[in-house]
């Protein structure tokens, strides 16, 4: 195995989702450490470049959440950097993270995604909400989800049941980014797929079933541990489960995406996928799904981790 | 009945039928540890401590005008001559010493006490601590201010208290609803344990209760007779020279009475009391036992050699200084910045501007949109315990200079206008689905 010398955790950032990020950084710092690695993990701030120029490190993790983390823009400053890092490139990041774009991408594959429509605050404005929300019941039927279209955690995420919930979903979308991305709600088994390369081609690891307390996989329920019921496999059955496999291992090679990505899907009473959304910086923490993946298929984190910094390297070498 | 797991389990089978919750304790905890979980305004906060946002939410004193090299220099004669007092175990009741400087530091407010009514604890947050365990069964009312302190409410909830909220005004709790609180309670047929309230420069309000108030408040009191907890962290720290007497001053049975140093000193040494009448303090130091021994000796006799060798009202004094610098810079740049329909109070002392949103608006759900603007305050809901404030938020001037607070309420009053902008968009959605857009509090009247 190659001496990886120094490697830099990066955790943190300005997103809303900067506690996640810190507690999925630190998990995977503890991890790189117990498999023997030289770590250091720092947070995103105005001192970053510098310090990347002044104290290289040999290879980067960067766990960063949400915008700047997801979108690309931490990947570009690593790139322009030129240090090699895990994760996917900034271009495919951009495309992965902004949900309409990535479930356009993959819908033009073949993969089935949710009916939905994607709305900006002044379109409201501008043409009257009433009209267009009753529009957007009409099409998509209730319940329908409501989501920013860029960003995690189920931040600004509502479940609506009914017409009249619509407006204050929307409100509190829009209070975290714009445009909403407005989606049909299937009804099924929520699974999350995770997708490994450690340099011999994607492969997915086993299901995780999610089933929320609440029966909504909310912040809270993701984020408390015992506030939600996991299963690891999913209780699918054998065709289900290869189909939600194959779906993420698509998915993952549609946009481009290198190293891990997770795809979030809901299997429908007919044993259909739905790809919701895919994560190019899958959470780390302790009650994050990749790593009860990983533990599944029978693997470590911190071998996993160092496997993945390794083919990082490899590639950067190659490039 | 055997702890052991039965050995003929088909454990495949168990497997698949019961998934992991990734907290093998969770079925094990008490019932008030359902409460305690992950929220998204928890973590909306991790960014607020981030130097890129001003941050308008913590209530974290400013201790930068604290001469170190006195400290130092006490700490280190400290342990230099009392350092095997200093790293003992102590008294349950707190350091006889530090009880007699308590008294003295109780007397600009009006308080003669005896220094063996006094319980040092663990932070006046100890004493609401004590005071709630030994009062307070499951169910219990508490009276309390609306909107009230976060950490007394946290306090309550633990010990599964019911919390009244009763309406304030610009000049504090007012007497006729505190009257009609204690009657509807009653007459619902649930015991009242005590009101708590913070008379002086309240958090999160922002208000003080008049002399006259806090009369008639101990009056009904007295008439209904319910106890007095009375809360003053912030009593020296009026901004006019003015130090507001205590309710406790006038009344020793009634009253039990929580102080601090944490905002006339140093909160890091985590010290505060409780003065309270003979019978309840002889509780208080059983159940301050049974919790943590003893409070810790080091920091007590720091706090006494600082009271004793340093002119510490003269640093009150210069804190205050501080802290009125920053009440201004906010209220000036709320006078200048703020858009129409939002209304704040006008506090004279303590840390906190109490602001009241423009109808309709939802300062929780803006949260969010503040964040991305890199400002951060703490929504007013976090300060009730029935799910009512939404339309207000706290923003302290403690800790942010002038020049950070102008720029912290700039950007709060651009968020606010894009927030009425999506407001006006959405129409009149709000109301009927989230309670207490309306709440009545202060400066609303």
């Amino acid at each position: 195995m190659t001496d990886l010398g120094r490697v830099l955790v990066l955790a943190g950032g300005l997103s809303h989702e900067r506690d996640v990020s810190l507690r999925s950084g630190r998990r995977v710092a503890e991890a790189l450490r117990e498999v023997g690695l030289d770590v250091e993990q720092r947070d995103a701030d105005a001192d970053l470049l510098t310090s990347l120029r002044q104290d290289a490190p040999d290879v980067v993790f960067p766990l960063l959440h949400g915008v700047s983390g997801e979108d690309g823009a931490i990947q570009e400053v690593l790139s322009l950097a030129g240090l090699p890092y895990v994760g996917s490139a900034p271009a495919a990041c951009r495309l992965a993270f902004d949900k309409p774009v990535a479930k356009a991408i993959v819908r033009r594959a073949g993969i089935a995604t949710p009916p939905s429509a994607v709305l900006s605050q002044s379109t409201f404005r501008e043409l009257g909400a009433g009209v267009l929300l009753d529009a957007l019941v009409a099409r998509l039927g209730l319940p329908l989800v409501v989501k920013p279209s860029r960003g995690g955690s189920a931040l600004g995420t509502t479940v609506v049941r009914s017409a009249d919930e619509l407006p204050a979903a929307m409100v509190e979308c829009f209070a975290y980014g714009e445009p909403a991305l407005i989606e049909q709600w299937i009804d099924g088994t929520e699974v999350a797929v995770a997708v490994l390369d450690t340099g011999d081609g994607p492969r997915a690891l086993p299901a995780v079933e999610i089933v929320p307390e609440s029966g909504t996989y909310d912040y809270h329920a993701r984020y408390t541990a015992g506030a939600t019921e996991f299963f690891v496999p999913a209780r699918l059955d054998a065709e289900a489960a290869g189909a939600v496999a194959q779906v993420a291992v698509a998915a993952h090679q549609t946009l481009g995406l290198s190293d891990l990505s997770r795809t979030d899907l809901i299997v429908d009473r007919d044993g259909v996928p739905w790809l919701l959304d895919v994560n190019v910086a899958p959470g780390m923490t302790e009650t994050s799904l990749l790593p009860q993946a990983v533990q599944a298929a029978g693997l470590d984190l911190g071998v996993l981790a160092r496997e993945l910094l390794a083919a990082a390297v490899d590639r950067h070498s190659r490039t | 009945m055997s702890p052991q797991p039965s050995p003929n389990r088909k454990t495949t089978d168990a497997a698949a039928a019961t998934g992991s919750r990734l907290d093998s304790y969770v079925d094990r905890y008490a019932t008030r540890t359902h409460g305690m979980t992950a929220s998204e305004v928890r973590s909306l906060f991790a960014v607020a401590s981030r130097p890129e946002v001003v941050s308008l939410a913590g209530g974290m004193p400013n201790i930068s005008g604290l001469p170190l090299d006195v400290v130092g220099s006490l700490v280190n004669d400290l342990v230099a001559k009392r350092g095997m007092t200093a790293l003992q175990y102590g008294s349950g009741q707190g350091d006889p010493t530090l009880r007699e400087h308590i008294c003295d530091v109780m007397r600009p407010v009006g308080i003669v006490a005896h220094p063996d009514d006094v319980t040092v604890t663990v932070g006046s947050q100890q004493a609401l601590d004590l005071v709630t365990r030994i009062f307070i069964d499951p169910g219990d009312v508490i009276l309390a201010e609306a909107p009230s302190y976060v950490g007394a409410l946290g306090t309550f909830r633990s010990y599964q208290a019911s919390v009244v909220h009763v309406e304030m005004d610009d000049h504090g709790l007012v007497p006729e609803r505190l009257s009609a609180a204690i009657e509807a309670v009653r007459a619902a047929g649930k015991p009242i344990k005590f009101l708590y309230t913070i008379p002086s420069y309240h958090n999160p309000a922002g208000v003080s209760m008049t002399a006259a108030r806090r009369a008639e408040v101990l009056e009904i009191c007295r008439r209904a007779d319910v106890l007095i907890i009375e809360d003053d962290p912030y009593g020296l720290l009026g901004f006019d020279g003015e130090v507001p007497r205590a309710i406790r001053a006038d009344d020793a049975e009634q009253v039990i009475y929580l102080g601090s140093f944490s905002k006339t000193f140093a909160p890091g040494l985590r010290v505060g009391w409780a003065l309270a009448p003979h019978a309840v303090r002889e509780k208080l130091v059983l159940a301050a036992e049974n919790s943590v021994l003893c409070p810790p000796a080091f920091s007590q006799l720091t706090v006494s050699e600082y009271l004793a060798n340093h002119d510490w009202m003269a640093q009150v004094k210069d804190f205050r200084e501080t802290y009125r610098e920053r009440r201004d810079a906010m209220l000036e740049a709320l006078d200048d910045l703020m858009p129409a329909g939002a209304h704040w109070t006008r506090p004279t002392g303590g840390f906190y501007v109490w602001l009241t949103l423009p109808e309709g608006i939802d300062a929780k759900a803006m949260l969010p949109r503040a964040v991305t603007s890199r400002v951060a305050y703490v929504p007013g809901t976090a300060f009730f315990a029935d799910g009512f404030g939404s339309r207000s938020m706290r923003l302290s001037y403690c800790y942010p200079t002038p020049e950070r607070i102008r720029e912290g309420v700039r950007r709060l009053a651009q968020v606010i206008e894009q927030e009425m902008e999506l407001r006006a968009t959405f129409g009149a959605w709000g109301a009927a689905q989230r309670p207490g857009l309306d709440a009545p509090a202060p400066d609303q009247s």
